[in-house]
């Protein structure tokens, strides 16, 4: 089946090892929640997922529809299907928003085909206009001088214009204003189907409101601790991660 | 190409008696300009002298520090001969960018074969070889009375000594032409020397638009170049002009270009440097009346073994004036850049606003990149700054472009098209912006040129 499926992944950042023994299955089609502490490796795992130098996979094994990710490079992982919406998306001063994802559209294509340009404006329009986003917001430079929400969205609207397999959403509920919550999830929900899996990093419950998951992890100290239904982020929102923590510590 | 075998070759062909050092070379030339005025002529002889008695430029030269001076040797250049008419044909061909224009002429090899007449009353759209006898007196109280002089006086004294033709523009007071007016010049044939010759005048409050196009015929002809551009902007006039360089990459040529800003004029020049094994672009910027505003923007994207070696100078003469100068390269392989600038204020030139930015774009690790950038200001209320940046692409922006699937090269290729924007974004024209864009593309899926023996 295809799917995102990690197993026992070990990462290191400067030596230092941050996440330890990961294993989790996301198969196409549900919306996984991955929720934890600050500092417990969760953007870690995502960057590294997506072919980021500065974290060193240093032991297990990481599939994309049964294609083995951890020998490919970035580009191809994006190419292959995986999404990643950043919990601090970078800046391009100069690149435009138009130009930027006609670029990674253009990069989908074989060599002698061509993106149809009155078509892709066509639906550049279409999904900034289910997100919000200003159609001005095409001529500016990629995330430039954006406010926190806007970078969110614009990542979203990458989501939705690429149209990946597996998409790890990186806090894109930080930084929202309660409208654009709503407006981006149900930009997300949209996108829901058989045909797309999501990893959603959250600290917050209110966003697995709108965006209801099949299933919550709790990750904590590199490691994913809890697994459960969607009540599991309910009773952390009531009883916070101590709870789970001396339950580890029990064990 | 084996640059031994070329090099024996030239020296046996009978076109060497015409190298352009030569003395033979220089009465050949002379021979060639039918129209031109005694006035003219004489002061053809004497550069010519100039030429022959000023030293070619040393390392140890200040004007040349960090140069390759020893590519700069100027055997085996002759001046052409006539053009088969099936090169004049492929030229033409390749001579028509613009859809929309307000004139052009298309020269190959400093030879004329088309041009558009100005159709506006007053307006002065005339090859050179015309000008020198129908504009005579306008031509001469103009004419080479304003050089760079910024290291490369020698070249300078060739020019005049050996240019035949280029384009004279005179657009009269208060005449305004928004379309631009494009002159297009290609180098033909093995060795061929070329020395296309700009003059801009705008007289008062006149407002125009000129982009010249720099091109070879062929990728693998050693060519020599050295064209001049010097531009008059009267008072109030608005100028804006733009050198698209894109010699073969054998080519070595000259650029060698002064901006005269009168009181209250506008003037904006951009010149893209894309072409040549090593270039040599020297800018003087002279703004003479209260109110002049320069902007001088140029970008080059270096490859292979290329050098583009810039030097400016900012001269503020007048009070009130303001200047801006913003050079960006992006190198790749071993290419090399050097810029070397001066903001020269005068003692009179108070409430100046003068600034000068070098910044470089290293793509490989075997690029280089230096600067060198100079104040010299004797008034003392003045804004000016200086400052010049190199560095590597940001590797967490590679990062996110390569995670949206575009690849490494393309990636590259974006945030250098981010890193000139500032500049290109600047061009009104969209049909001269979008070749820019494609030119710069190109220098990414480029054979580097091969290697020089020297460098
Ligand atoms: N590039 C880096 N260099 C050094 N340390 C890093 C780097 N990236 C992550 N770390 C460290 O790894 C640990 C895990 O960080 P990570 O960003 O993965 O946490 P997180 O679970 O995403 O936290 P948060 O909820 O605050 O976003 C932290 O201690 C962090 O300081
Ligand atoms: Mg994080």
């Amino acid at each position: 089946m295809s799917s995102l499926d990690l197993r026992n992944l070990k990462i290191n950042v400067g030596g230092k090892p941050i996440v330890k023994d990961f294993s989790l299955t996301v198969p196409k089609g549900e919306v996984h929640a991955l929720m934890g502490p600050n500092g417990s490796g969760k953007s870690t795992l995502a960057k590294a997922l997506a072919g980021h130098e500065d974290y060193e996979i240093v032991g297990g094994e990481a599939f994309l529809n049964g294609q083995n990710i951890l020998e490919m490079e970035t580009d191809e992982i994006s190419r292959a299907g995986l999404f990643m919406a950043f919990q601090y998306p970078s800046e391009i001063p100069g690149v435009s928003i138009a130009n930027f994802i006609r670029a990674a559209l253009t990069a989908r294509l074989a060599e002698n085909e061509e993106l149809d340009a009155a078509q892709y404006y066509r639906r550049l329009y279409e999904k900034m206009d289910l997100l919000k986003i200003d159609r001005k917001f095409t001529a500016r430079s990629v995330n430039e001088g954006f406010s926190g929400g806007e970078k969110k969205r614009c990542e979203i609207l990458q989501m939705a214009m690429l149209q990946p397999q597996i998409a790890i959403m990186d806090e894109t509920d930080s930084g929202l204003d309660i409208d654009a919550l709503r407006i981006v999830s149900e930009g997300v929900n949209t996108m829901r189907g058989p045909n797309l899996g999501i990893l959603l990093i959250t600290h917050y419950q209110r966003l697995l409101e709108y965006i209801v998951p099949d299933r919550v992890h709790v990750m904590w100290d590199g490691r994913i601790v809890r697994s459960g239904g969607k009540n599991l982020a309910l009773e952390l929102e009531e009883k916070g991660y101590d709870w789970v923590k001396e339950e580890v510590a029990a064990v | 190409m084996a640059n031994a075998n070329t090099s024996t070759l030239e020296r046996e062909s009978p076109a060497a008696t015409n190298s352009i050092a030569s003395t033979e070379g220089f009465d050949h030339g002379l021979e060639r300009l039918e129209n031109a005025p005694q006035w003219l002529l004489e002061l053809k002889r004497s550069q010519w002298r100039e030429f022959l008695a000023l030293p070619m430029p040393t390392p140890k030269a200040e004007a040349w520090r960090f140069a390759r001076t020893g590519n700069l040797s100027l055997e085996g250049y002759q001046l052409p001969t006539d053009l088969p008419d099936a090169d004049k044909k492929s030229v033409l061909e390749s001579s028509h960018l613009f859809e929309s224009f307000a004139g052009k002429m298309v020269f190959a090899n400093d030879q004329l074969l088309e041009q558009t007449a100005a159709t506006q009353e007053g307006l002065i759209w005339s090859p050179l070889s015309n000008a020198m006898s129908e504009h005579g007196a306008l031509l001469r109280k103009f004419f080479m009375t304003f050089t760079p002089d910024l290291g490369s006086e020698k070249f300078q004294a060739l020019h005049a000594a050996l240019f035949s033709n280029g384009s004279f523009l005179y657009v009269p007071a208060g005449m305004e032409v928004s379309l631009p007016f494009v002159a297009y010049h290609t180098a033909c044939g093995q060795g061929t020397a070329v020395f296309p010759h700009t003059l801009v005048i705008a007289d008062a409050g006149a407002k125009v638009h000129l982009v010249d196009i720099f091109q070879s015929a062929r990728k693998d002809t050693k060519n020599f170049a050295c064209g001049m551009a010097s531009i008059f902007a009267g008072p109030g006039a608005q100028v804006s002009y733009q050198a698209i360089q894109e010699w073969n990459l054998e080519t070595l040529s000259f650029h060698l270009n002064t901006v005269s800003a009168e009181r209250d004029s506008n003037v904006e020049t951009i010149m893209v440097s894309l072409g040549s094994r090593q270039a040599r672009n020297e800018q003087h910027i002279s703004l003479n009346g209260p109110g002049g505003n320069v902007d001088n923007y140029s970008l080059s994207v270096p490859i292979g073994n290329q050098e583009v070696d810039q030097r400016t100078l900012q001269s503020h003469k007048a009070p009130s004036c303001r200047s801006n100068l913003l050079y960006k390269n992006a190198l790749q392989d071993d290419s090399r850049t050097v810029f070397s600038g001066l903001i020269k204020v005068a003692e009179l030139a108070q409430q100046t606003d003068a600034y000068q930015t070098n910044r470089n774009l290293l793509l490989s690790n075997s690029a280089e990149a230096t600067s060198l950038p100079g104040l010299e200001i004797l008034a003392n209320d003045v804004k000016c700054s200086h400052g010049a940046t190199s560095g590597k692409l940001d590797e967490e922006q590679l990062y996110y472009l390569l995670s949206r699937g575009i690849s490494r090269k393309r990636a590259q290729e974006l945030l250098v098209f981010g890193f000139f924007e500032e500049i290109t974004s600047q061009l009104e024209n969209e049909e001269l912006r979008e070749h820019l864009n494609s030119w710069i593309g190109r220098k990414f899926h480029a054979t580097p040129p091969t290697k020089n023996l020297e460098g």
